[in-house]
């Protein structure tokens, strides 16, 4: 491989990592038998949640601090992108014994 | 077992001298047949707050009501089928049924703010009152794994109901 090559590809690598944030994770928070698991897990502000309910019935994820309000159909998958750092407690509004913690780092 | 669970139906309410057969060990068929009734009831009294109630919070908990307790009768008649259980009458859930048709008479005599909180504090005591039954009764009986873990989880469904209809009563005061 030539010099110029070589640099080429290096930049077209550069560009691809910039195109995805190298810190922007998808994090898995699973809705199953009237559980949230894991309880608690920690993100990054840009992080996506990928909300997935495993149940029959209808849940939510909403912060007691009011940051989000997340409602998930039986059987499906919701996503969404974290906008605000902090130490969120939430819950299923329909079904308040579902609790958890979730940390988001700036 | 049978005349601990006819106690907690009395708690409820009337109880009109069905003889429940003292000692009788419930059966699967009887145990899917009491839960299935159970969810019918709470079914029926949503439907009613859904046209009867007033302020906005009891009307969408009435809401969420039928809808789970739809769903979770789903998954229910389901395992029966797949089991090849006939859900079978008996005292209990007739005594449930009679209970409740009465409650839902004396709640539909009710207007405005009284009925919406009638309804849910009915809520709050039957939910009360059928997790006890499970928890107590149906769960330690069931002798099918498949139903049992269906119990179990119906115990912790209801059990999030209970704190919603308690958060929704508490709100209204």
């Amino acid at each position: 491989m030539s010099p110029g090559r070589y640099l080429a590809t290096l930049a077209l690598f550069a560009l691809g990592a910039m195109a995805v944030p190298a810190h922007a994770a998808t994090v898995q928070i699973v809705m199953e038998n009237m559980v949230i698991s894991p309880a608690e897990v920690s993100a990054k502000v840009g992080d996506t949640i990928e909300w997935v309910n495993k149940d029959v019935l209808a849940h939510t994820a909403t912060a007691k601090n009011g940051d989000f309000d997340v409602t998930i159909a039986p059987k499906k998958t919701v996503r969404s992108v974290l906008t605000k750092a902090g130490t969120v407690d939430y819950y299923c509004r329909f079904h308040p014994n579902m609790k958890a913690v979730l940390t988001i780092a700036p | 077992m049978f005349v601990r669970l006819s106690i907690a139906v009395a708690a409820l309410g009337v109880l009109t001298g069905a003889a429940l057969a003292q000692g009788a060990k419930l059966t699967d068929p009887q145990i899917a047949h009491i839960a299935y009734t159970a969810g019918v009831i709470d079914i029926n009294a949503a439907k009613q707050a859904e046209s009867k109630a007033s302020s906005k919070d009891v009307k969408a908990f009435a809401k969420d009501m039928a809808r789970d307790h739809e769903a979770v009768n789903k998954q229910a008649l389901d395992l029966v089928k797949k089991l090849k259980v006939t859900p079978e009458d008996n005292d209990t859930s007739k005594a449930l049924s009679k209970q409740a048709a009465d409650k839902l008479a004396e709640l539909g005599k009710l207007k405005g703010t009284a009925y919406d909180k009638a309804y849910i504090d009915n809520e709050v005591a039957y939910h009360k009152t059928v997790n006890t039954a499970l928890e107590t009764q149906l769960i330690p009986s069931a002798s099918n794994p498949e139903l049992k873990s269906l119990l179990q989880t119906g115990l912790k469904i209801f059990q999030g109901h209970e704190q919603h209809a308690e958060h929704v009563a508490a709100g209204m005061k």
